[in-house]
């Protein structure tokens, strides 16, 4: 065994490697890759009831209540972005940390009728974090503008989407 | 005498034993100057004795709850016990770099101490470049992350800590993962070393070893640990959530495992020297961009660096310096090194290489995984996250070629192997696996867990049935066997051991795939059936802790009529923060898991129901056990003779003594 013919046995061992972990990544990607979206995107163009989709945005206050399927028992709410609502579904334990009228991030599937069926919920870790796609969001419909200060109170949020299905 | 004052002096002035550590080595190894180099030991026995002393004062302030200290103020109370005062020192940002810079010190201390039998000229190097790592970030402690900031006026308490946090298991989390990201700048610091004399040979092969090996132990007690706290505390039924923290620990500890093994070839065969000191640049830069970028959410969160520029700027600068000096350096000089030991495909070597591509390989998808969503975010501004799906589907077919080579790499000899002589060894331990495949299509459901079960316990055969073999078990009298195995070397063991503890985690992994929950409402007194147990709700009873109020419920399971076990699963509401955390309750035969958890009350009176999520986690315990495995193999090789650093050398001298 030359010096050549092992640098060859090397090369093709890390390029057979390398290119089934690259077309693996590539598999995985196409299939796996969880976008996340606010209430407003989903209702102007909903996806695929197939797709994974993360939605976040914050928990209408007062929009929590709890439904019995067959004895599982299911929690339903609203999350909103401002403009927007989706009403959740959700079979489990909500998290400790999850509040009415504070950020939330649901992951799962919108429903042909338009609602949300989460197979996770995760509410923030401690009382001043927010979830950076709630606060992206919320900075890309204008609604914060970080540079005047901290992020608008929870309660606001429902007011004004309150407001606008009101009126 | 320990107080926060005396604290900052102690860190001030251990930062500038550092850069004088860092500074004065290099020059006299420049210059040859051995009086220069020999000075380097004790700068950092001086540094790590003055960081020791900066560490007491911070803890002496928690303990003595001095709230004037803004870190204390923030992160303890006067209710809080004495033990989470102690381990709350390094449950914060500020608190856990001081630990981080000690376990430097502390390793720079080690090698000074273990590194008698080390050419002068290389301790000096490696304890220079170890000063100047160790001088960076107590200069990132001192100037933008101060643990001894203080507060005025000082508050009357604190603000106490997340309840959360309050367990042991997360109390000395944090230290045991630390030692494991830091060990690895031992490794690099030699690899700079080798690299400024332009020399890697057998023995630098041997010197570095035992510091790579103590380090890949404490990472995966970390790793292992941290899997457990999420799986006890947190409640969710899971172990493992693919979240950028826990992949920050496991990518050093890929590239470390794949270290650990081409070390090997350097010590015995002094080939894949390149590839060793690149792997070693490699492991340590992970910890440090795992420890600083990932953990302190810079990467997640663009937030981070509008909150504190000054921080985000200064630990981008201080990565850029080692990351970015380290590989340019490697650039310039490993061309010089040079490789001598010829192998053949088949042969040890050659499994060894094949153990590195496949780690590094899957290294690279998890550096992928963790990486692309901040960046799609960053140049794309869309927001998307990767989870377990595309993490198993990714990793999972790359661990299958891996395993089945850790079988037969062991008994390869090195340079040339004939396989249908190794195979014949290896007879026995195929037979076993091919049983295990017939357990596996029996217990298991789904292609991969089926494959992994069956591979990992081909793994455990092939490595018994290797000792089994060496010992002489079947071939030599029992007096040979005691004789052999008396002679077999330790690290011979240790890889032993560490194999079986993986295959016993991949098992565990297996086992747990195929793990069973239900969420139930249900009356007191109702029955739910979960995977052929019976899970009754005995009692639900309300008490008060010592800062919280409790929900408690009895839980009853039977298994056929028979009595296994009563649960008591718990809900804790924390007043003072107005927080709730759930007390998971586990049953374990060390078989399967029964795993109860307690969520809400609904309505009230005679209609009183609860929420209650059951779980049933087959093999759940193997997970750790394995690591705990692992990490024991990895310290027995460590107690080897030929690991510990001139120990050769010195039995060389005794045997010329005696001749």
């Amino acid at each position: 065994m030359t010096r050549k013919t092992r640098r060859l046995w090397i090369v093709i061992a890390c390029l057979a490697c390398v290119g089934s972990a690259a077309a693996l990544t590539l598999r995985a990607f196409s299939s796996n890759i969880v976008f996340f979206m606010a209430p407003s995107q989903v209702k102007a163009n909903p996806p695929s009831s197939d797709r994974t989709i993360r939605l976040g945005g914050m928990v209408m206050a007062g929009s929590l209540h709890r439904i019995n399927e067959n004895g599982t028992p299911v929690n339903a709410f609203e999350v909103t972005d401002g403009q927007a609502a989706v009403e959740v579904h959700y079979t489990g334990i909500l998290p400790d940390l999850f509040r009415e009228g504070q950020s939330v991030v649901a992951l799962g599937t919108v429903q042909k009728n338009g609602g949300f069926t989460a197979s996770e919920v995760l509410a923030k870790h401690d009382e001043t974090y927010m979830p950076k796609e709630v606060a992206d969001e919320l900075k890309r419909t204008g609604k914060w503008d970080p540079r005047f200060g901290k992020a608008p109170d929870a309660s606001s949020w429902d007011t004004m989407t309150a407001k606008k299905a009101g009126g | 005498m320990f107080g926060p004052e005396q604290g900052h002096f102690a860190l001030a002035l251990a930062c500038v034993l550092a850069l004088v550590q860092f500074a004065v080595p290099l020059w006299g190894a420049n210059r040859r100057d051995a009086r220069l180099v020999g000075l380097a030991p004790y700068l950092a026995v001086s540094q790590l004795i003055a960081l020791g002393y900066s560490f007491l004062c911070l803890v002496m302030c928690a303990v003595s709850d001095d709230f004037s200290v803004q870190n204390v103020a923030a992160n303890s109370a006067v209710s809080k016990p004495l033990l989470y005062k102690i381990t709350g020192v390094w449950g914060n940002h500020e608190g856990s770099v001081l630990l981080w810079t000690l376990i430097l010190a502390v390793c720079g201390g080690a090698v000074s101490l273990f590194g008698r039998n080390l050419p002068d000229i290389l301790r000096g190097r490696v304890l220079a470049i170890l000063g100047g790592v160790s001088a960076g970030f107590q200069m990132f402690c001192l100037l933008t992350s101060d643990p001894f900031d203080r507060v005025f006026p000082a508050p009357m308490d604190g603000q106490g800590m997340n309840p959360l946090l309050q367990d042991p298991g997360l109390a000395f989390h944090p230290p045991i993962l630390y030692t494991g990201y830091v060990g690895f700048a031992v490794p690099f610091a030699f690899a700079v070393a080798a690299l400024i004399e332009g020399r890697v040979d057998a023995a630098w092969g041997r010197w570095v070893r035992p510091w790579a090996v103590a380090a890949w132990c404490f990472l995966t007690c970390g790793i292992a640990l941290g899997s457990w706290w999420s799986y006890y505390v947190l409640g969710w039924g899971g172990y493992w959530f693919w979240d950028p923290v826990e992949n920050a620990s496991l990518i050093p500890w890929l590239t470390g495992t794949a270290l650990v093994h081409s070390a090997i070839v350097v010590e015995k065969r002094e080939g894949l020297k390149i590839w060793t000191v690149l792997l070693a640049i490699a492991t340590f830069s992970f910890s440090l961009s795992g420890t600083f970028l990932v953990r302190s959410g810079i990467l997640n969160s663009v937030h981070a660096f509008a909150n504190d520029p000054a921080r985000g700027v200064f630990i981008l600068a201080l990565l850029a310096i080692v990351i970015g000096g380290s590989l340019a350096l490697f650039a310039w000089r490993a061309p010089s090194l040079t490789s001598t030991g010829l192998f053949s495909p088949i042969s040890r070597e050659g499994s060894l290489v094949l153990n590195n591509i496949l780690l590094c390989s899957i290294c690279a998808v998890v550096v992928t995984g963790t990486m692309y969503p901040p960046f799609m975010q960053l140049l794309a501004g869309r927001t998307i996250s990767v989870g377990k799906p595309f993490f198993d589907a990714a990793t999972i077919p790359l661990t299958l070629p891996l395993l089945l080579a850790m079988g037969v790499g062991t008994a390869l000899p090195w340079k040339r192997a004939q396989l249908a002589r190794t195979f014949s060894h290896l007879y026995a331990a195929a037979g076993i696996a091919a049983i295990g495949l017939v357990l596996c299509f029996w217990k298991l459901s789904g292609v991969l867990p089926i494959a992994c079960g069956a591979l990992a316990i081909w793994v455990i055969a092939a490595s018994a049935s290797d000792v089994l073999r060496r010992i002489g078990i079947g071939h030599t009298s029992a007096q040979g066997v005691w004789e052999r195995m008396k002679h077999l070397p330790r690290s011979s063991w240790g890889a032993a051991l560490a194999h079986i503890g993986a295959g016993i985690t991949v098992l565990g992994l297996c086992g747990m795939s195929q793990a069973q929950h239900a969420i139930v409402e249900v009356h007191i007194g109702e029955t739910r059936s979960l995977a052929g147990d019976d899970w009754t709700l005995l009692d639900v009873h309300d008490y008060i802790g010592p800062n919280y109020k409790a929900m408690q419920a009895d839980i009853a399971i039977r298994h056929n009529g028979k009595l296994v076990t009563i649960l008591h699963p718990e809900k804790r509401d924390f007043t003072t923060q107005s927080q709730t955390t759930t007390e998971v309750a586990i049953h374990t035969n060390f078989i399967t898991d029964l795993y109860g958890v307690i969520g809400d009350r609904h309505g009230t009176g005679k209609d009183t129901t609860y929420v209650l999520r059951l779980h049933r986690n087959p093999l759940a315990p193997w997970m750790w056990l394995g690591g705990l495995v692992m990490a024991i193999g990895g310290a027995f090789s460590l107690s080897d003779r030929r690991m510990r650093i001139g120990a050769p050398k010195r039995a060389a001298a005794r045997n010329m003594a005696r001749a």
